[in-house]
């Protein structure tokens, strides 16, 4: 299970293009702010639509322009925690952790998740009442729980003190070798991407 | 002054009914329209933006006139509404209705417009990653998350309906009892001396229902701002 990516997209005035070769575990999307890296993941998610390329992963065929195919972004089963925590405002944290749950297809459950994520507590509370690091925590559980086939993490440690960071950088590592998901990771710190990847691509 | 005769209620709930059914009918085409002018892009979108809020600038003894043009006995749909149905809106509160929901629509949809453009897209992509297709993004995310300003443009044109008097008076004339609502008994009572007694009473209610009507909605509006910060 790993990427296959290659993808060109002109966005503005700027000329995105990006290769991930296929590797085991974490991949690294490591570069300056403002280089796309958000916009590739987009791309792998199906939010935006390459000019060129193909997106692949584990084998699944899921864009190309050499065989017109393009999934869409709820049939890919990505888990993508975004930059933001993105949580649905009008929905308590149980609500935003279920929204994507189906119970047929579970290698994840519930209860581990909200054990892994120490989201007990705040089960019953509203996003807006959250903080950043708890929003986050929450954002992962519930890309955790749509049961995806991989993760995109985007920038997951930016914005949280040192004890967070320490604490969701342990979580990433365990998700990485309890689940054997693909997991492609965006971060512009030199430490978080040595530590984490598997394989680091420069954007 | 004195309390109201039962003549004088009747005029109170036919109002009631003709703008309470003037927006609930007009309800769903102006969400609609609200929806295609917030989101959709096609060509011809600002000359259905222009049409929809003609009603709000153009003389509504012109609207009035259009509207029997259109549904007079002889007119298109005034011929296609008796042949198929065998009913007609002429001089019948429905007509009123119809009337109120012509000209409420352009602030109804101005304030459905608002709120769904205030749904931001990023939550709409992160259920369609999360698996949700179009249909269920639409319903738990777009429709609850713009549900307050549904609501405020409800009000909002009930209030407008309520008032509706040019409009109403050219297309369905002024029946008792049929089509005379607040606006226009209290203009044709303001025709006979001695009823001023009458006019205020009429007044005062009409102020008083469409005051209720403007702070429900800003209380409503401001509640749609306050609750839900998104990021």
């Amino acid at each position: 299970m790993s990427f296959d990516v290659d993808v060109t997209a002109r966005i503005g005035e700027a000329l995105v293009s990006c290769v991930i070769p296929p590797a085991p575990g974490v991949t690294v999307l490591f570069g300056p702010s403002g280089v796309g890296k958000t916009s590739v993941l987009h791309m792998i998610a199906g939010l935006r639509r390459p000019d060129h390329g193909h997106v692949r992963v584990g084998g699944d065929l899921l864009f190309s322009t050499a065989t017109r195919v393009n999934i869409a972004p709820e049939r890919r089963r990505a888990g993508y925690v975004f930059q933001e925590p993105r949580l649905f405002p009008h929905m308590r944290v149980r609500a935003n952790l279920l929204y994507g749950y189906r119970k047929d297809a579970g290698t994840i459950d519930v209860d581990t998740t909200v054990a892994l994520l120490g989201l007990d507590p705040l089960l019953d509370r509203w996003p807006r009442g959250l903080s950043g690091g708890e929003a986050r925590r929450v954002a992962i559980g519930r890309a955790l729980l749509s049961n995806p086939r991989f993760l995109l993490l985007d920038e997951p440690l930016s914005s949280l003190d040192r004890g967070r960071r320490e604490e969701i950088m342990g979580l990433i590592e365990r998700v990485r070798d309890a689940l054997s998901l693909p997991i492609l990771l965006v971060t512009h710190d030199h430490a978080e991407a040595r530590r984490l990847g598997n394989q680091i691509v420069q954007l | 002054m004195t309390a109201l005769s039962a003549e004088e209620w009747g005029i109170v709930a036919l109002s009631l009914k003709v703008a309470g059914v003037a927006v609930f009918a007009a309800l769903p085409v102006a969400f609609a329209i609200a929806y295609l002018l917030a989101r959709g892009r096609f060509p011809g979108k600002v000359l259905i933006d222009g049409i929809v809020h003609l009603p709000l600038v153009v003389p509504p003894v012109v609207t009035g006139w259009l509207l029997l043009l259109a549904f007079a006995p002889a007119g298109p749909v005034g011929a296609w509404l008796a042949d198929w149905f065998g009913v007609s809106v002429m001089f019948r509160w429905t007509g009123a209705a119809l009337a109120a929901a012509v000209m409420a629509l352009p602030l109804m949809v101005r304030a459905m417009r608002l709120s769904i453009e205030a749904v931001e897209p990023r939550l709409e992509q992160a259920a369609r990653t999360l698996g949700a297709g179009r249909l269920r993004v639409f319903w738990t995310l777009t429709l609850p998350l713009s549900l307050p300003g549904i609501i405020a443009g409800l009000v909002l044109g009930f209030a407008r309906a309520l008032g509706e008097f040019g409009a109403t008076i050219t297309f369905v004339s002024n029946v008792p009892g049929e089509t005379e609502t607040l606006p226009l008994a209290i203009y044709s009572a303001l025709q006979v001396p001695g009823s001023e007694a009458l006019v205020l009473r009429l007044a005062l209610i009409s102020v008083v229902l469409a005051l209720v009507a403007l702070i429900l909605s800003e209380l409503l509006a401001r509640r749609s701002s306050r609750g839900l910060h998104v990021l």
